[in-house]
């Protein structure tokens, strides 16, 4: 693992609080996950990937930008290795970098219907810029 | 009695019968929501990381705020509770980040999660009582089958939210039968319904609220029911004939402070 990934791999670890050993890969996680078919690396790649330091391609995936926050593969991890934490801290480096934010407020308007929530809209920037 | 309200930046636009029929029937229930002064939208989504600690600052000021009052904190939209209720929970359990929080915040008056903070469904059952709801319907919704979606945000993460069993959830079902209607349980009530994502992503939403529809309706429901602006939005723009409509405006009807009975 090359230094760059070791920093990485530590920081991530420090923000989501997830133990990656835990993991058993019994895909159960990535089975339960809604946004599967439109990720490239699924949850329990993100597990495996962050164990062994494979960090930066997850850090140029469009999969960080698929997860719903839906919680379920939290939630039915029999080991309690929550996967999602790990979705997220990655996304968050990612998008903390300056310039680097997956949507901005001129992304919006094409993006938006009459009906659309405003939750959706504040959800989304949440997710995708800082 | 008195309890605090978190209304929410949906609720004042988009969802707003979501918000009067919260308000309207909960004083025919005895119990006036006070609107907390001044509150910030919570963001919509909780973010799990324990380093992003300025996002979560809205909700522990409207957390910080019930508590001064000694009430507890309501919520009806699925988001704002969820996100509420998890920044609560971090308050409670992280110590570094409650920490940081109140550094920011004001040291002097440290906030920890004493506030008790519910749903309004939790408010139905816990403190009101399904039974006592009973008693005061006075247009039960007879004959109506009524599918309960659920979703995510009420229900998980579980150990944090502890609404309810989060595979086989019934306070829904039990708040349908106290106002006189008839539960239909499916399979998918609480599978996502593509959420936010269906910004950029209206296929992944499609493709999700279309199994739900699909599957409520094969159950033989009437109308689906829900408690998340985001939620009852995916499921229309991709539904045909399939009403769904807000908790509050069934509980509105039934109670008699709302006409219309088909939304
Ligand atoms: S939280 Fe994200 S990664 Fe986990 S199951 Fe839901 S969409 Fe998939
Ligand atoms: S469900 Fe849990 S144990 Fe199974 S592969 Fe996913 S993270 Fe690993």
């Amino acid at each position: 693992m090359d230094k760059n990934n070791k920093y990485l791999q530590e920081e991530i670890l420090r923000m989501s609080g997830v133990n990656p050993r835990k993991c058993m890969s019994c895909g159960k996680c990535s089975a339960t996950c809604p946004a599967y078919d439109e990720m490239e690396y699924h949850p329990h790649q993100f597990v495996s990937m962050v164990k062994n330091g494979d960090i930066e391609r997850l850090l140029n995936s469009q999969s960080l930008y698929r997860c719903l926050s839906c919680f379920a593969c939290i939630d039915r991890c029999p080991r309690s290795v929550e996967p999602a934490k790990l979705v997220e801290a990655v996304r968050l480096i990612a998008i903390r970098k300056q310039g680097a934010n997956h949507m901005t407020a001129d992304d919006v308007p094409e993006l938006l219907d009459e009906d659309i929530p405003q939750q959706a809209i504040v959800s989304a920037f949440r997710k995708y810029s800082k | 009695m008195k309890v605090s309200y978190f209304p929410g930046c949906t609720l004042k636009n988009k969802a707003i019968d979501l918000d009067i029929y919260a308000r309207k029937s909960a004083e025919v229930l005895g119990v006036t929501l006070e609107e907390i002064e001044e509150w910030q939208c919570c963001g919509g989504v909780f973010s799990t990381a324990r380093d992003e600690i300025a996002t979560k600052l809205a909700s522990v000021r409207a957390l910080k705020a019930a508590h001064e009052k000694n009430y507890p904190l309501v919520t009806v939209c699925s988001a704002c509770h969820n996100v509420i209720k998890q920044t609560n929970h971090a308050m409670q359990n992280d110590a570094e980040f409650a920490q940081k929080v109140n550094n920011y915040m004001a040291p002097e008056d440290a906030y920890n999660g004493e506030t008790q903070v519910y749903h309004y469904l939790e408010l139905l059952r816990d403190v009101i009582g399904f039974d006592t709801i009973k008693g005061k319907v006075v247009n039960p919704l007879k004959g109506q089958k009524i599918a309960a979606y659920y979703g995510c945000l009420l229900l998980r993460p579980s150990s944090t939210m502890q609404m309810d069993d989060p595979e086989n959830p019934h306070i829904m079902e039990d708040f349908i039968s106290a106002i006189g209607a008839q539960p239909v349980i499916y399979a998918l009530r609480n599978e996502c319904c593509g959420g936010y994502v269906t910004m950029e992503s209206p296929e992944l939403a499609k493709k999700k609220s279309d199994a739900i529809l699909e599957n409520a309706k094969a159950a033989g429901a009437d109308m689906i029911v829900t408690a998340c602006p985001l939620c009852r939005y995916n499921l229309l723009k991709n539904g045909t004939d399939m009403p769904v409509l807000y908790i509050t405006e069934l509980l509105a009807q039934a109670l008699g402070v709302k006409e219309d009975t088909n939304g």
